[in-house]
């Protein structure tokens, strides 16, 4: 009632304005939403005032002898689906607009600085585009983030890539599905995103916990991986990929289809399956490195421009072997390794997969509301649901065989919501609220001790963020978060451990039940987060900007690095987490220029994180048991310093030669201990030669060269006892692999098929030169070479 | 005037789902106060017990290795009773228990049932003078080793390994590295043979 009276009032109000002035003007720039290029033969319609122009082929438009007042504007197209827009009209005013110029937005029209496509305004963002995606059908997520420079992987073999943003990873790693935070057991090293890449069609990455709106604890970054939005109008679409692969005698198939409706109703389907043999190095085969995998997803909803509502449901299923030379039995078997180059365990080629492997699965179902209310801006609300299963599977014998090691069943309910005022052209300011829920649950049935234990844990989170346009070349951004986090646990300490971590002297009150040997205990730890933000950008020109950005990120640490206790058997290693770990604290600054343009282009990125606290794992001994020896890792707390460089850029040499180029380097110290992190990625190079002839049917020819530097910076190794040997040897568990230089190439052509069909091909060749090479970031470094040459085929139909 | 946005009063009906995820939401924090059942540890061997009787009679040398924290913290209690005596050979049993258990368990029964999926693998350092073979052997004639023979020849030191291994390859040609499988006790003991 209130609205009606208030759109009265304003309808009123307009006519008295509309009697009195009629000598304003609007003018400024229309572009393309996507790529910045100034739009020609827009027109620009004042609704009730009979007054419009057209931008030109700069795409600049101006109106004159407009009447003071607030008007609906409509934009439109022969290209863009019309909209409209509300604007205050006065004096002599600029307004530059952005419009969706290939049908996919649904709200097309943008003031700039109002719903800017990026998350971020004033942080490191890059994204990769569906085409990217595309070329990584059969591959990862990890894979394809690789493409941004910065980002690198921790591996577990080829096909356990976990994203590793600035030399960050698992829990400092946000990976944000459809609006989701993915709750997949993210802080194991051997953990994927169990995500499928290709339900993802745009993916971006912001550096930093720069992204207040999706959480303040992500210090490395976060990963927004969105869905295409639909158009509002009659159509169904689809495509098709198919993709062959030599190195692992495998491939992918994956399927989508869309149908959507004038009314604002549509309806997506998408599923994929993946399977794959031993993968191969170039000298012998990775003797259990299959994998299968499987990936639906479906989605509904109805989306207006005033409200709308989206139904998700996706699910994940993975198979995921791992290399058998990796399954090591004590510290002897794993010197043996480091010092044999080559994997214990050589089988002839296998589409089985044996043990030691992992089946995981994850389900998450979501449902999503947006209401825009007139002239005060857009409310959103979520619900959404995840359950995760994880199996790891190891060499078990006897009885156990066919049992896991590792049985987790993680659920987590999400409630958030969140409104964006946007009323006002220059200022936008968006605050919302978040609840959480997670249940962690560890079978007992493994007959392994849990290595982490059954816990329930409580979020809440609050944030507001505002940004200000303060004239076309300058914005700014800050935000705030707090966050809250209970984490409550109930877990058996062998008594032993428990004195020996001294817990008996910090958390005698912890201690529910003892039962001789092992304790019952009840953790109970709370936690207070607050994370902000502060930035400016400044548009040097039509094709450049210049952003400074500062992040305040606070982390709570994940379960495994309080509670990890015991021997992971599939790493053979002892690792343990420590109770008295708290906070984490990021302080980062960085800058980004950007330019991009027809002949050239070039980004730079530079950055400084100061983190307090920092929680790292790291060798640290051994234990010795009647089994043997084995390593222990241990978490601990430092102050570190990441200090690095993201560079990438192009040159249009001629019409049909490009040159793309790509740099990376990071060094993390210690300063606690005055030395270097472990773990952090070497220095990388990559550069692309590219010849395209768009009249051969779209042919394009890419030949990349990836050089990767040998990480010279990483902590001491560790001395241990060999009873073998009966003496102490240096255990060369932290000593980087050599450098090494990798080829690729890639041929891309277009065909069109009868009807609307259109035939995309690929052919990719990676390892060109089938080089042997071991990478400092894959935990299966110490058994095996990396993969060999890889060629892969792929066809795609867009209809 | 009200072309492109509606009434939201309108969109009441659309809220009551949401309000309703949100109760199943809050009722689902209620926490239950039930205690998780302990993991029981399997087939769990804690403790090793070598005992080598003299042929023909004399002092009775044992070697043990105790384990009762498992994967914890402390490491196994090795013991070696007291010195060999050069030229004489010893009859070895090998005893395993699980002392995590009252009683304790007796893994040896176990090992010997299962014999064809189990050998002891015995490696004398080279600096002691010594060499061992097997007493007992599986259903398949392949070497088992809870039984055999010890014999001292001259008088030195040097460690002693002795290796369990779970589904190794048998017959294989009586290294660790041949025969695979899993290790369920690897320990060494040093050993004396006195003149």
């Amino acid at each position: 009632m209130k609205y009606i009276l208030a759109s009265v009032l304003l309808a009123l109000l307009q006519m008295t304005v509309s009697a009195q002035q009629c000598n304003a003007t609007l003018a400024g720039t229309i572009r393309d939403f996507h790529d910045q290029t100034p739009l020609a033969g827009a027109t620009v319609l004042i609704v009730g005032q009979d007054k419009s122009g057209f931008s030109d082929f700069d795409g600049t438009y101006r109106i004159e002898g407009l009447c003071e007042g607030t008007y609906e504007v409509e934009l439109s197209h022969p290209q863009c689906r019309t909209t409209l827009y509300r604007l205050e009209i006065s004096g002599d005013m600029r307004r530059d607009f952005e419009l969706e110029h290939h049908l996919e937005e649904l709200e097309e029209v943008q003031v700039v600085g109002e719903l800017l496509p990026d998350n971020t305004n004033t942080a490191q963002e890059q994204r990769l585009s569906t085409v990217t995606l595309e070329g990584y059908s059969s591959g990862s997520l990890g894979d394809a983030l690789k493409e941004i420079s910065g980002v690198s992987s921790l591996n577990t073999g080829s096909n356990i890539v976990k994203p590793s943003i600035n030399g960050l990873t698992g829990s400092r790693v946000l990976i944000l599905n459809d609006g989701v935070r993915m709750q997949d057991m993210e802080w194991g090293d051997e953990h994927a995103p169990n995500i499928d890449i290709n339900a993802a069609d745009q993916v971006s990455v912001i550096k930093g916990a720069a992204a207040l709106k999706y959480a303040g604890d992500a210090i490395g970054g976060v990963v927004v991986i969105d869905r295409e939005r639909v158009a509002v109008r009659d159509s169904l679409f689809g495509k098709t990929l198919l993709d062959g692969m030599t190195n692992g005698r495998g491939g992918s198939v994956s399927t989508e289809l869309t149908k959507t409706f004038e009314s604002g109703w549509y309806l997506n389907g998408q599923a994929s399956f993946k399977r794959l043999g031993d993968r191969e190095a170039p000298d012998y085969v990775l003797s259990n490195t299959g994998m299968q995998q499987l990936g639906l997803s479906l989605h509904a909803g109805k989306r207006l421009l005033n409200q709308g509502w989206d139904l998700d449901y996706s699910f994940y299923q993975a198979d995921i072997a791992i290399l058998r030379a990796s399954h090591i039995g004590n510290v002897d078997d794993l010197i043996e390794s480091i010092n044999s180059g080559e994997p214990s365990v050589i089988e002839p080629f296998t589409y089985d997969i044996g043990v030691p492997r992992q089946e995981v699965t994850h389900h998450l179902g979501k449902l999503n509301y947006y209401l825009r209310v007139k002239g005060l801006g857009k409310l959103t609300a979520q619900y959404d649901f995840q359950y995760n299963q994880r199996f790891e599977y190891d060499v078990r014998v006897g009885a156990d065989r066919n049992k896991p090691a590792l049985d987790l069943e993680l659920t987590t309910h999400t409630l958030k919501t969140d409104f964006t005022w946007d009323a006002s052209g220059d200022l936008e300011v968006t605050a919302g609220l978040m609840g959480r829920f997670q249940d962690n649950f560890a079978d007992p049935d493994t007959g392994v001790r849990r290595l982490i234990p059954d816990y329930q844990r409580y979020e809440f989170g609050t944030f507001a963020i505002g940004e200000y346009r303060l004239n076309t070349s300058w914005m700014f951004e800050a935000g705030l978060r707090y966050d809250f986090s209970r984490i409550d646990a109930k877990k058996f300490y062998r008594t032993t451990r428990w004195e020996e971590r001294g817990y008996d002297t910090d958390f005698p009150e912890f201690v529910v039940e003892d039962l001789g040997t092992q304790l019952l205990t009840n953790p109970v730890f709370d936690y207070n987060n607050l994370s902000a933000t502060a930035g400016a950008r400044w548009q040097l020109d039509f094709q450049s900007d210049l952003r400074a950005n500062y992040a305040l990120g606070q982390r709570a640490p994940n379960p495994a690095e309080l509670f990890s206790d015991g021997l992971h058997h599939s790493a053979a290693r002892i690792e343990l987490g420590d109770l008295r770990i708290g906070n984490e604290t990021s302080h980062r600054f960085s800058l980004a220029y950007n330019r991009t343009a027809e002949r050239w282009g070039l980004t730079v990125e530079p950055y400084l994180n100061f983190i307090g606290d920092f929680i790292l794992l790291e060798p640290t001994g051994v234990e010795f048991t009647i089994r043997g020896a084995f390593p222990v890792w241990s978490y601990r707390q430092t102050d570190a310093r990441l200090l690095g460089i993201d560079a990438s850029g192009y040159y249009q040499w001629a019409a049909n030669w490009e040159t793309r180029h790509k740099f990376s380097i990071t060094k993390g110290n210690d300063l606690g201990q005055d030395q270097a992190l472990i773990n952090m990625p070497a220095p990388i190079t990559r550069n692309e030669v590219i010849f395209r002839k768009p009249e051969w049917k779209q042919l394009l020819i890419g030949l990349e060269s990836t050089y990767v530097f040998r990480q010279n910076e990483f902590p001491p190794n560790i001395f241990v006892f060999s009873p073998s040997e009966q003496q102490e040897v240096e255990l060369e568990i932290n000593t980087p692999p050599e450098a090494y230089h990798l080829l690729g190439l890639r041929a891309e052509m277009e065909f069109e098929l009868p009807g609307t069909l259109v035939l995309h091909t690929g052919l990719t060749v990676t390892n060109l030169l089938n080089t042997p090479f071991r990478d400092y970031l894959n935990r299966n470094r110490y058994f095996a070479d990396d993969l060999g040459r890889n060629i892969i085929l792929q066809l795609k139909f867009n209809y | 005037m009200n072309l492109f946005y509606q009434n939201p009063v309108k969109n009441l009906k659309t809220y009551v789902p949401l309000m309703a995820l949100a109760g199943l939401f809050l009722a689902s924090c209620s926490n239950d106060d039930d205690n998780p059942d302990p993991v029981n540890e399997e087939e769990v061997i804690t403790t090793m017990t070598i005992t080598l009787v003299p042929q023909g009679g004399g002092d009775t040398v044992t070697l043990q290795s105790r384990d009762l924290d498992g994967d914890g913290p402390e490491a196994p209690v090795v013991t070696v009773s007291g010195p060999f005596t050069a030229g004489t050979t010893y009859d070895g049993t090998i005893v395993l228990l699980n002392e995590t258990e009252t009683p304790a368990e007796n893994i040896t029964e176990e090992v010997e049932e299962e014999a064809d999926e189990h050998q002891f693998f015995f490696s004398v350092a080279s600096s002691l003078s010594a060499s061992i073979s097997y007493s007992n052997f599986d259903g398949n004639n392949n070497p088992l080793g809870t039984e055999f023979e010890l014999d001292a020849q001259g008088a030195s030191t040097g460690s002693l390994i002795v290796t369990l291994r779970h589904e190794p390859k048998k017959p294989n040609d009586g290294t660790l590295s041949d025969a695979g499988g899993e290790t369920d006790i690897a320990q060494s003991f040093d050993l004396v043979i006195i003149p």
